[in-house]
């Protein structure tokens, strides 16, 4: 019998596959690119403002659009290409080759890495050069950041896998998606400060996994003396750790078993 | 001959509809087979189910000697050895020919040459455009080429030349009577009869979810000794008779009108009467 090519090899290249057909959607680049940053560039214009002693609104809320970051590049952008890879008969081709459904995956996967990646990068170089905001000064905070970008995308990448079952269509996709993303921002102190919302937002907003990857990436970018104003008074970064994980368990059991190749 | 692919008692149902009921089908190496058969027949369902597509309810199944319904490590060996070229395909439209071609060319053990695979399917000069900017036609192409990188020894086609023009399908034919002659076996399912009387070497007849016959094209329905119609013309009638030796006949309205006889037409039935008649359809 003979061997086929191993399954990592294979989903390396899907990886590469993947990118290359990402970069030729310029629209989708432009869309989930630069989007963040015309965002940041509103909001930081509008609210100029300082939220505490030595916090501007900017560095609270590239915090947040970084934790959207994660969320734009694995959910989002999966939850809503998967249906339309359905759609077209991607995935049933796919399907009638020897390739492993794991390297269909691990394609994916980088392809979230490397737009992840190229999103903090971005919203970084444009809050640094822009607004004013400040980096990180200890390891220590870029290791955190290290380990929330991390989890937090392999979180986001096993959810939009999951939920990319829901959408009927390819094309109604992007409006089954959307909404709950937006909505989750809104609720997850991205666009407001989380302390201000209502009690009840907040409460639900602690259910899911931004608020948690937004806190987190406050605990990365704003000064310590600045987690009294957390809910809880302190960063909370082991339960933040905790809940992220345990949305990327239920996450994987989700994609692994839910998982549809082709339309009904 | 070894079989390729062996079905019996093939049974499926859905929910309230029963599409298989009960089929057998044999198929040898080295053929190009065909399935014919309206919509609705069982067509889709049959070949979906032996590209392990699909789950059974009962029969038995061998395809390469595999049971297609096996998942796990010993199904993606068997993938290595067969091609799919599905329906109509809008996938990969970013990349370029050569891109697409060669990257399916990674999830085989033994693939052919990507560049020679081009060549084979007549897309040399698209090698660098990008899937979206092909024809229909071309887009098919690309469609069996992704769908015989691998080398396989067995290739599915479905419908493969549906919105060709003439020119196009006979020289898609060429190439699928190629891959014949290099030895794979070829199951094709089309909705032209005309097709399958070009490439096939047996049909196959489905027809409410059972095969009504199987045959080669030129003997299906006892086509090739059905009584001939002959007609023609006497002062101002047209006059038609059904012989099973219509050369005598010609000569004897030959000798009849001295000659020449006035709007002669002799005519069997065509691959496509005997098919109506089989699925209980009405002539054209």
């Amino acid at each position: 019998m003979p061997k086929t090519p191993s399954a990592l090899r294979i989903g390396i290249h899907r990886g590469k596959i993947e990118i290359l057909q990402f970069m030729r959607q310029r629209e989708s680049v432009v869309f989930t690119m630069l989007f963040p940053l015309i965002l940041l560039a509103i909001f930081g214009s509008v609210f100029s403002n300082s939220i505490a002693k030595g916090v501007t609104f900017s560095q609270y809320f590239v915090a947040g659009m970084i934790a959207s970051g994660l969320v734009n590049t694995g959910f989002q952008q999966l939850a809503i290409m998967i249906p339309v890879e359905r759609d077209f008969g991607t995935l049933k081709r796919l399907r009638g080759t020897p390739m492993p459904a794991i390297s269909y995956f691990i394609g994916k996967s980088i392809l979230v890495t490397v737009s992840m990646v190229i999103q903090v990068l971005l919203l970084l170089a444009a809050g640094v050069a822009f607004f004013g905001v400040n980096l990180p000064k200890s390891a220590d905070k870029w290791l955190l950041l290290a380990a929330l970008l991390v989890l937090g995308s392999a979180c986001s990448t096993v959810l939009g896998i999951a939920f990319s079952t829901i959408p009927k269509s390819g094309r109604g996709a992007s409006a089954v998606v959307s909404p709950v993303v937006i909505i989750l921002q809104f609720f997850s102190g991205v666009f407001f400060i989380f302390t201000d919302l209502p009690g009840w937002m907040q409460q639900v907003a602690a259910i899911f996994p931004l608020k948690w990857m937004t806190q987190g990436a406050r605990s990365v970018f704003l000064p310590d003396s600045f987690a009294t104003r957390e809910v809880a008074g302190n960063w909370e970064t082991g339960r933040t750790f905790a809940i992220i994980t345990a949305w990327l368990i239920v996450g994987l059991i989700f994609a692994i078993r839910t998982f549809k190749w082709e339309r009904d | 001959m070894s079989k390729v692919i062996s079905v019996t008692g093939l049974r499926k149902s859905y929910k309230d509809h029963l599409a298989v009921d009960g089929l057998d089908l044999e198929i040898e190496q080295g053929e190009i087979f065909a399935l014919l058969g309206p919509n609705g027949a069982g067509k889709t369902t049959t070949v979906e189910i032996l590209e392990g597509f699909r789950t059974r309810d009962s029969g038995d199944v061998s395809v390469l000697g595999f049971d297609p319904s096996h998942r796990g490590d010993a199904g993606l060996i068997w993938r290595n050895r067969i091609g799919i070229v599905l329906q109509s395909t809008l996938d990969a439209g970013d990349l370029t020919v050569l891109e697409s071609i060669g990257h399916f060319s990674r999830y085989y053990s033994n693939p052919k040459d990507p560049h020679d695979v081009i060549e084979l399917v007549g897309l040399s000069e698209k090698k660098g455009a990008l899937g979206r900017t092909l024809s229909g036609g071309q887009r098919r192409r690309l469609d069996v080429a992704l769908g015989i990188i691998g080398n396989p020894e067995l290739i599915f086609l479905d419908e493969p030349t549906t919105g060709f023009d003439p020119e196009a399908r006979r020289a898609f034919w060429e190439l699928i009577k190629n891959l014949r002659n290099e030895g794979a076996t070829i199951l094709l399912t089309t909705h032209y009869l005309d097709e399958a009387e070009a490439l096939a070497d047996r049909v196959a007849v489905i027809n409410r979810g059972k095969i009504i016959e199987v045959s080669t094209p030129a003997d299906l329905g006892g086509r090739a000794t059905s009584l001939a119609r002959v007609t023609w013309r006497d002062g101002d009638v047209i006059r038609e008779e059904k012989t099973s030796n219509p050369t005598a006949l010609v000569q004897k309205l030959s000798a009849q009108f001295s000659g020449e006889v006035p709007e002669l037409n002799v005519r069997r039935a065509s691959l496509e009467d005997i098919y109506l008649e089989m699925i209980g359809g009405t002539h054209a």
